[in-house]
């Protein structure tokens, strides 16, 4: 099933790098302001370089890429930083119904996980469905039930629910209503002007030095989505997918990502068009409409890329050579990071 | 351009047994549907209303799986999804965890039509549903008498499944004889753990190319029989059940989990469109190649009026038909 996996990949993507480790992550793609201010900024590159050291330890500790990318998502999950786990987004009731999706590229194993309200890290119900239920995909009160089932760590509501939260559910039922209105000046700009995390997702892909790769993705999904509302991450092959040739965990508009199968698509112009990962990857960013995705993914052969055409995306990524990165708008502006090398 | 083509399905994976009235049945409600559809075209409705209205028709009848005579859930309910694509625009829409909404598909065609999402599944999807005045019924319409039945079954096969060795009692004796003869390495047809007498048939769908040459699919499910409360499958997982865009247009049957896998309808159509297959071959080389150790079926359409299926499965019910007067109807 897997043989003859790289002799479609064009020359360039494996001249970019030799075989190795390489890790990727988001924490969301979506309008992020470039005058997002430092105390907003800094715990959120704070966050990423924690969650990319973690998962970099992991892989130099031989962990296999399926364990890496829970334990980083899962970190990912608990910062509040981001809209996933605690600090998810709200619902139009004012409730949280968090997703997860996990994949393991070596037998397309996969397991996915919507409409969670107590589970407090959505990516590890996803993986034991995978691993513990004849099924992928359970959702809300049949979720619900498999994770006490289970014994996973489950916390009250309001474990997930963030002032910050709270707050951008107002300001976007408040845009809503304004927005209809035409006669009334529409009051600043709303969602994004406090915009940091609110279109935000987590993931995280890895691969090994045997090439053996895994995706992981979680959310809170949409502020003021509809009750019931299901987006890109749960749903493999749109935001989160895993075969022999690479790792995409996606993140943005999800209703885009959809129909754009955005995930799987990277993969498929590996597959069946032989293009290498960067090229496979920029030719689906370009073709999804501007300002609506981001993905990071890596390849079997430990290149990594991490493209969007939003204003910014969460990222950071590190491989075996000795590169890695910590971004959240594209390269040279308003100063990415350089992360020192150890 | 060869002008318009319909395909609609009815479930794959088949008891080699079923009576020849069943069969006879099966065949009549495809044909009905199939004409239905072709009358629609012939009059020019486009093809993401005519997938929408042919759907319609196979949720409402009983025989197949889907609407009313769907698969039961471990409790005994009925939990219902589907899923539509508009191939123009790629535009689509989904719905799963329904359990009072007459025609899913058409719940999943207001989700795209009317929402600002996609997919919407359980309390929400009903509450939109309301929102919205769809046709609602009691969840007691969609039970029938024999599926409830066959729930029974099912929970005892699973029960002692994991012994292949032992008779199931109550399972029709000719799969079960087929087993014996060697069908299967785990000694007997099986569908989704289930022997395949007891296994009702997932799925409807239907696809379609229009006289423009816009393709839109769409395929409604009550899922597997005995299932966990809020399993969701392949049917309303637009790239795995159900695909359309420019190029071709696809629905698909079978082990849900297995499609999932595979991306299975968003692989024929991006096999067509960057590794330059007909529609036949990317049907082909998706069922043999892409499906992981799975079983299941699709019909598939192209924007050049082709019409294809392929199946692993021991059958399939399906039909198509097209502008220049063909048409068939198949279960082996």
């Amino acid at each position: 099933m897997t043989s003859g996996s790289y002799s479609h990949q064009s020359k360039s993507a494996v001249r970019d790098r030799r075989m190795g480790w390489a890790i990727a992550l988001h924490g969301g793609a979506g309008d992020i302001p470039l005058s997002l201010p430092a105390e907003r900024r800094a715990p959120r590159e704070a966050a990423l370089r924690h969650c990319l050291e973690l998962g970099v330890a992991a892989l130099k500790a031989n962990r296999p890429p399926l364990d890496v990318v829970e334990l980083v998502v899962r970190e990912l999950e608990n910062s509040p930083c981001f809209n996933a786990g605690k600090g998810s987004v709200l619902t139009t009731n004012g409730t949280v119904e968090m997703e997860a999706c996990i994949m393991d590229g070596n037998t397309k194993k996969c397991g996915a996980v919507s409409g969670l309200s107590t589970v407090v890290n959505a990516i590890s119900l996803a993986r034991l469905v995978m691993e513990r239920t004849p099924h992928i995909y359970l959702a809300f009160d049949g979720a619900e039930a498999f994770a006490r089932e289970q014994g996973v760590e489950t916390a009250h509501s309001s474990h997930f629910i963030t002032p910050e939260n709270v707050e951008r559910l107002k300001n976007a039922k408040e845009a809503k209503r304004v927005q209809i209105d035409y006669t009334q000046p529409i009051k600043g700009a709303i969602p994004s002007s406090i915009g940091d995390s609110q279109i935000g997702t987590v993931g995280c892909v890895a691969v090994d030095g045997h090439g053996i790769l895994a995706s992981a993705t979680s959310t809170g999904g949409l502020v003021n989505k509809m009750v019931g509302r299901i987006g890109d991450t749960p749903i493999i092959g749109a935001g989160t997918y895993a075969n022999s040739y690479c790792a995409v965990s996606a993140t943005g508009k999800g209703e885009s990502i959809i129909q754009a199968t955005v995930a799987r698509d990277v993969a498929a112009l590996m597959e069946y068009k032989g293009l290498s990962l960067k090229e496979a990857a920029a030719y689906v960013i370009e073709r999804t409409p501007k300002g609506n995705v981001g993905l990071v993914a890596v390849s079997a052969n430990g290149e990594v890329t991490m493209p969007f055409n939003t204003t910014g995306m969460f990222r950071a990524c590190a491989t075996e050579d000795g590169y890695s990165e910590i971004g959240i708008w594209p390269s040279g502006i308003n100063g990415d990071l350089e992360y020192p090398n150890k | 351009m060869r002008g318009w083509a319909i395909a609609v399905h009815g479930g794959a994976g088949v008891d080699p047994c079923l009576p020849a009235v069943r069969q006879e049945e099966a065949r009549r409600v495809l044909s009905r549907c199939l004409k239905k559809g072709a009358a629609a075209l012939q009059a020019g409705l486009t093809a993401v209303d005519v997938v929408e209205m042919v759907v319609r028709e196979l949720e409402t009848d009983p025989v197949f799986n889907s609407g009313r005579g769907s698969a039961l859930t471990r409790r005994g309910t009925v939990e219902m999804e589907a899923s539509i694509m508009d191939g123009r625009g790629r535009r689509c829409g989904a719905v799963s965890g329904l359990s009072t909404v007459k025609n899913p598909v058409s719940l999943a065609r207001l989700v795209m039509d009317r929402s600002p999402h996609s997919y919407l599944v359980f309390d929400g999807a009903e509450e939109f549903a309301r929102e919205q005045g769809v046709e609602m019924v009691d969840n007691s319409y969609f039970i029938t008498e024999e599926n409830v039945g066959m729930l029974k079954l099912a929970k005892e096969a699973n029960s002692i499944m994991f012994d292949y060795r032992v008779p199931i009692p109550g399972v029709d004796s000719c799969s079960a004889s087929a087993g014996l003869m060697g069908a299967t390495a785990e000694g007997g047809l099986q569908m989704n753990g289930l022997p395949i007498s007891m296994y009702a048939p997932e799925t409807v769908g239907c696809v379609v190319v229009d006289n423009n040459g816009w393709c839109a699919a769409a395929t409604s499910t009550g899922g597997l029989m005995n299932k966990m409360s809020g399993r969701i499958g392949d049917s309303p997982l637009i790239g795995s059940g159900t695909y359309a865009c420019d190029v071709c247009a696809v629905s698909c049957t079978g082990e849900g989990e297995a499609i999932i896998r595979s991306t299975l309808a968003r692989d024929v159509a991006a096999l067509m469109e960057y590794k330059g297959l007909s529609l036949q071959e990317a049907v082909d080389y998706a069922i043999k190649e892409r499906l992981d150790e799975g079983k299941a079926g699709l019909i598939a359409v192209s924007r050049n009026g082709e019409v294809a299926y392929g199946f692993n499965t021991v059958g399939m019910f399906r039909g198509s038909a097209t502008q220049d007067g063909f048409m068939e109807v198949g279960i082996w």
